[in-house]
């Protein structure tokens, strides 16, 4: 139990949009530190809608969440965007990078703000987090200068910058091509096996999820 | 650190944004430059214009007022003492114009520490002969030196040394349209007649401009001595005594104190010149009122340009927020651009103000009223420059804290799903 990075307990969500929908539905279940665990379900399912959930960054749910061993009821926005910034790494399905920022000041900029280590540590770190991704020659670059898997790859660089409990991601490889989704996908399973990272990935890649530790199937907003 | 962060972030969304920010910033430049300028000059007029009257208007007259007296002999009566008693048509009978005791009030005022200083005066109306016609005007016989340091009387006198006056016997100063009214220039001869009828010879040793012609076409000066000796009276005859206070805003009070204690008739420069206290409130208030409102315009301009930012930047926004900055983080970023916008805006103003101001300042300015300002007044009063720096971060910080407010309430996970 101690090894428990992510439990969700009875989650249940509705949208009020004039009608109430119930998008989610008692979902429980508890993902083990370095375990690697993929969402899959048909679209529409909640899958991201769970995501959001479970990252914080939507609070309006009923039921338990906890992650790292701390409770996220009652929690405050600014204690919220603490555990975000310290635990939860996120790579979304459009590649969200700051483009008035350079490469790497992207990935800099959540350890900046959480403000544990100087300026010139956090450079460091974030080269060699770039150094995994295989893309440290474009630290330099601008962020709006970089192909769509370049930039999905700097997310997932960012995503990792604070060394996270656990990184969350929303279908990351869905607007990629097939050869930079296969590059998304060895990185996503290089940090797994080789620095036991806990994953939680939703994917509709029936052929990637069978090659996680775990498949977690959703429909109409439970988990079957 | 975290601030230092924040101001990091807030200069790259400055920087990605240059041109915005520039319009943003001169919009506020602008305001700042008028506003400046504006008051500078309106107050450089305002002290010209109560300078026209408060330079040599004394704060306490004190003269004797002729009037009848209020102890008529009835009311000494002991028969009459518990009635009333009506009285009509009573007349001044022929009391002295002089003040009484002048010595010892000049002596008393001399020991009072609320006064800067005091000028006597011997004034009477004469008339100046031009040939067959008699001109009726004033003559004053002043104390020069110290009209001279109390009153600016210099400034007053266009041509001629005013000291001539007290060094040379039997002259006279004249006003500029008395003069040529008279066809008289420096060097001649006038000819001045008393009520009584007797007539003198003065020469004329300068002109007096006071920028009030009307006033200018009466009046006339002469020393002290020469005066006492036209008029027959001795060297105690005198007839008004002018007193400059160290606070002007004293001086109803003490003219009251002066009137119960000297037993002469006091009057204020308050009381005397209402109706310039006005002119300067009104022109002060409308100075300001123009200025503020080009700062509220230019915080207009500064609201809507970080409204249209925070739309632009929804994305950055979220991304903020996804990766653990929290709403107080955002809306300080939006604040500091805000207020960095607003800070750099009224430097510039400040400067460009300055300038302007200066500028402004050797326009040539010849008003025939005014023979003293040679350019147009302005007054630097850093005050201005203070007010301006406090309206201008005041109404940046609201234009600023409403859009900022509404960063910090972007909901990441709407714009993530939104794209
Ligand atoms: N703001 C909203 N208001 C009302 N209904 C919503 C809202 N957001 C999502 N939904 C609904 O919730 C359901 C779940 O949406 P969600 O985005 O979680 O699906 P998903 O499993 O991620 O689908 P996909 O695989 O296409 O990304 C959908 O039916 C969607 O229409
Ligand atoms: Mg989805």
């Amino acid at each position: 139990m101690q090894n428990i990075i992510l439990q969700a307990t009875n989650i249940s969500k509705n949208f009020y949009d004039p009608v109430t929908v119930e998008v989610l539905h008692n979902v429980s279940f508890g993902i083990q530190k370095g375990e690697f665990v993929s969402i899959i379900g048909k679209s529409g399912c909640g899958k991201s809608t769970l995501l959001y959930i479970l990252s914080t960054m939507d609070t309006d749910y009923s039921g338990e969440l906890m992650i790292d061993g701390e409770r996220m009821a009652q929690k405050k926005e600014k204690d919220l965007a603490r555990i975000r910034n310290e635990k939860i790494g996120f790579v979304f399905q459009f590649h969200y990078l700051l483009n008035e920022f350079s490469v790497l000041k992207n990935v800099m900029l959540p350890a900046l703000r959480l403000n544990k280590y100087s300026e010139e540590v956090i450079r460091e770190k974030a080269f060699a987090k770039l150094d995994i991704l295989g893309i440290k020659d474009l630290s330099e670059k601008k962020a709006s200068q970089l192909s769509g898997g370049q930039k999905q790859r700097v997310a997932i660089a960012r995503s990792l910058i604070n060394d996270p409990a656990i990184i969350m991601g929303d279908e990351p490889t869905g607007n990629l091509d097939k050869k930079n989704s296969q590059i998304v996908f060895d990185t996503f399973k290089h940090l797994s096996e080789d620095l036991k990272q806990t994953l939680l990935i939703v994917t509709h890649d029936p052929s990637f999820a069978e090659s996680t530790h775990r498949i977690i199937e959703m429909e109409d907003g439970r988990i079957i | 650190m975290t601030l230092k962060l924040l101001i990091q972030i807030a200069i790259t969304m400055l920087r990605a944004r240059l041109r915005q920010t520039i319009v943003a910033a001169v919009g506020v430049t602008f305001g700042i430059t008028m506003f400046v300028t504006l008051l500078s000059f309106m107050s450089g007029l305002n002290g010209m214009l109560d300078g026209l009257v408060g330079n040599r208007t004394p704060h306490i007259r004190l003269y004797n007022e002729i009037e009848p007296s209020k102890n008529q002999p009835i009311n000494l009566s002991e028969a009459y003492k518990k009635d009333y008693n009506f009285i009509n048509s009573i007349k001044s009978n022929n009391s002295r114009q002089e003040i009484y005791s002048a010595n010892k009030i000049m002596q008393t005022l001399k020991e009072d520490n609320r006064v800067l200083g005091y000028s006597r005066k011997v004034a009477s109306q004469v008339f100046f002969n031009d040939g067959a016609i008699d001109i009726a005007g004033f003559m004053n016989g002043i104390d020069v030196e110290a009209e001279m340091l109390l009153y600016s009387f210099r400034d007053y006198v266009t041509s001629g040394n005013p000291l001539d006056v007290k060094n040379r016997s039997n002259s006279i100063i004249l006003g500029k349209p008395l003069a040529e009214k008279l066809m008289v220039s420096i060097g001649d001869i006038v000819q001045v007649a008393t009520i009584q009828g007797e007539r003198f010879q003065l020469k004329v040793v300068g002109y007096y401009q006071s920028g009030l012609a009307d006033f200018d076409k009466t009046q006339s000066f002469a020393s002290i001595n020469t005066v006492q000796k036209i008029l027959g009276k001795p060297s105690s005859h005198i007839t008004d005594i002018q007193v400059k206070l160290k606070d002007m805003n004293l001086a109803p009070k003490t003219a009251k104190e002066y009137r119960q204690v000297f037993g002469v008739s006091a009057q204020d420069i308050q009381a005397a010149n209402a109706q310039f206290e006005t002119g300067t409130y009104i022109r002060n208030l409308i100075s300001y009122a123009v200025g503020i409102t080009l700062l509220i315009v230019a915080g207009f301009g500064i609201y809507n340009i970080l409204n249209m930012m925070i739309y632009e930047k929804m994305d950055t926004i979220a991304i903020l927020k996804a990766t653990g900055f929290s709403g107080t983080d955002v809306k300080r970023i939006f604040m500091l651009i805000s207020l960095s916008i607003g800070f750099f805006g009224c430097l510039l103003g400040l400067l460009l103000g300055n300038t302007l101001s200066r500028l402004i300042s050797h326009i040539p300015f010849n008003s025939p009223a005014v023979p003293t300002i040679k350019t147009f007044p302005v007054d630097h009063n850093p005050v201005y420059y203070a007010i301006a720096i406090i309206f201008s971060l005041v109404t940046t910080y609201f234009a600023g804290w409403f859009p900022a407010r509404k960063a910090s309430k972007v909901d990441p996970v709407v714009i993530i799903r939104g794209k």
